[in-house]
């Protein structure tokens, strides 16, 4: 049984449905990629999985149990974290308060967060004193990721964390992502890179006006022909 | 003029002055920067807060050990007031919240007024001399001014930097919206803020009233000077509204130099048009009004 398991989901942000049938699993300890072209629904229906959306159809089951329509708060303490892709870092606070008030619901000792996430992240160490506003756009995205692991999450939910990053810190973003998963954590992204994350990623997505198009692994749906003239420029 | 003349007369009263609007204008900076609205029953809610002290006084307590009492009954009235007339505003547009908080601004006013009258009055009777501390003249009242606003603003840093409710306040005010997703409860952080600033409110209130006088409208003449200093710091800066109220107290007391005594008051009104014009996100660049 998948990790993730999302049926046939319809629903919006108001009234009109941007999402018209998608699903979509996630398997325990498997990248997923959800690429295609603008105002696919992608960052939508990952949207869906965190509850931050109307869901008027279908159903999302997580690690056996059915959340649709669950608060993020609630689906936040079950397992899944979500990082936004844009404002995902608190600015004006330290690297390291980051990380604190992304274990804010944990009680106890969170040292060992703390090490896991500067082990993932070793270019942080240095820079825990640091206002999260003031590090590079890379850092940046590994502060939010950081962030989102402190709650130990099943499921990582990253909406286009490459997004505005040059192909260096690209390639660096992609890097940690299996280095998160290895670290046992399943991730859902999305992705407007398509080429780089079906050659990075276990499975993917093609998603076109709020419905499934293709799905395969990485390398099936790079190979697709159907695929590459879509969007990915031949 | 000597040097010694100069800071008796105009440095000292200004600093003085200052952080009495330090005090207030970090709590229109913390309404501002984590409730996103701009508070405009912030004056008024000191003059309560002076008055609550008023009675404790009167009661038979001494003024400074009053203050603690005061704030804290304040911060249960602040709590209140959100709860009665803020939160069912929230999810409308944010100035109507701003124009209900005028609305509390003169019930507040007016139930000051009918319970202690409109005449103004002093928390002690007397004149009291100034100590003399190598030449700079110094009341008791002004020294324990300092002394109070300078334990307020470090206990106030240390709970927002070391605290974890001061950090979910911290990001609350940064990113509302991350700090949401990750958990923290936003109505705690409401209550909290208000306990905070109704605190504020009240010891500002009450140090205006032991250096001055206490009556019903002092509050009110308090909200622009606080508004000035807040935003001239930067709204959001809990640092910039402690700079912004010295300069504005201090700017106002200079303004003598230049400017009929009348006009004191016209001072923090027109630091305020300048700021806007030149450096809308004050000093210590804060939030985009």
């Amino acid at each position: 049984m998948p990790l993730l398991d999302m049926k046939a989901v319809r629903g919006g942000y108001g009234d009109a449905d941007i999402l018209q049938g998608v699903s979509i699993t996630v398997a325990e300890k498997e990248i997923v990629v959800i690429v295609g072209p603008n105002g696919a629904g992608k960052s939508t229906a990952m949207k869906a999985v965190f509850g931050l959306l109307n869901v008027r159809g279908g159903s999302i089951v997580f690690d056996g149990e059915d959340i649709t329509g669950w608060a993020p708060n609630r689906i936040v303490q079950r397992g899944i974290c979500y990082v936004p892709q844009v404002d995902n870092v608190f600015r004006e606070m330290t690297v390291h308060e980051n990380f604190e008030m992304g274990g804010f619901l944990r009680k106890g000792d969170l040292s060992a967060a703390y090490e896991r996430v500067y082990e993932l992240f070793p270019d942080l160490k240095a820079k825990r004193r640091n206002l999260a506003g003031d590090l590079s756009g890379g850092q940046r995205q590994m502060v939010a990721m950081g962030r989102a692991l402190m709650l130990d999450p099943k499921l990582l939910l990253l909406d286009e964390p490459t997004a505005g990053l040059s192909p260096k810190y690209m390639e660096q973003i992609f890097q940690i992502t299996r280095d998160v998963r290895d670290a046992g954590v399943s991730i859902l992204l999305v992705e407007q890179h398509a080429k780089q994350a079906l050659a990075f990623c276990d499975r993917g997505y093609v998603l076109a006006t709020g419905a499934n198009r293709h799905e395969g692994t990485g390398q099936a749906l790079l190979a697709d022909r159907e695929v590459a003239e879509m969007f990915l420029g031949g | 003029m000597t040097l010694l003349d100069f800071i008796n007369f105009y440095l000292v009263p200004g600093i003085v002055l200052g952080s009495i609007y330090a005090v207030g204008a970090i709590g229109i900076t913390l309404v501002f920067g984590i409730l996103r609205f701009a508070h405009f029953a912030h004056g008024d809610m000191a003059t309560l807060g002076a008055f609550i002290a008023l009675a404790l006084v009167t009661a038979g307590m001494d003024p400074w050990t009053a203050l603690p009492l005061a704030m804290a009954i304040t911060a249960g009235v602040a709590i209140g007031i959100d709860r009665t007339f803020y939160d069912y505003l929230k999810a409308r547009p944010k100035i109507v919240t701003v124009m209900a908080s005028l609305g509390v601004a003169l019930m507040l006013r007016s139930v000051v007024q009918m319970l202690w009258g409109v005449d103004p009055t002093t928390y002690v009777t007397g004149i009291v001399r100034p100590t003399d501390y190598f030449g700079i003249l110094l009341r008791p009242r002004e020294l324990y001014t300092l002394t109070a606003v300078v334990l307020i603003v470090v206990g106030l840093e240390l709970f927002l930097r070391r605290s974890k409710w001061g950090k979910a306040m911290r990001a609350m005010s940064d990113n509302p919206d991350l700090a949401r997703l990750s958990g923290v409860d936003n109505r705690k952080v409401t209550m909290l803020t208000w306990a905070i600033v109704g605190a504020l409110t009240a010891a500002s209130g009450f140090m205006l009233g032991i250096n001055t006088e206490v009556e019903s409208m002092m509050g009110w003449h308090l909200l622009l000077p606080m508004f000035a200093a807040a935003i001239l710091g930067g709204v959001g800066r809990v640092q910039g509204a402690v700079l912004g109220g010295l300069i504005v107290g201090i700017a106002e007391e200079l303004s003598v130099f230049i400017l009929p005594a009348q006009y004191k008051a016209a001072t923090a009104f027109a630091l305020l048009l300048l700021i806007l014009l030149v450096r809308p996100r004050g000093l210590l660049n804060g939030k985009v009004l």
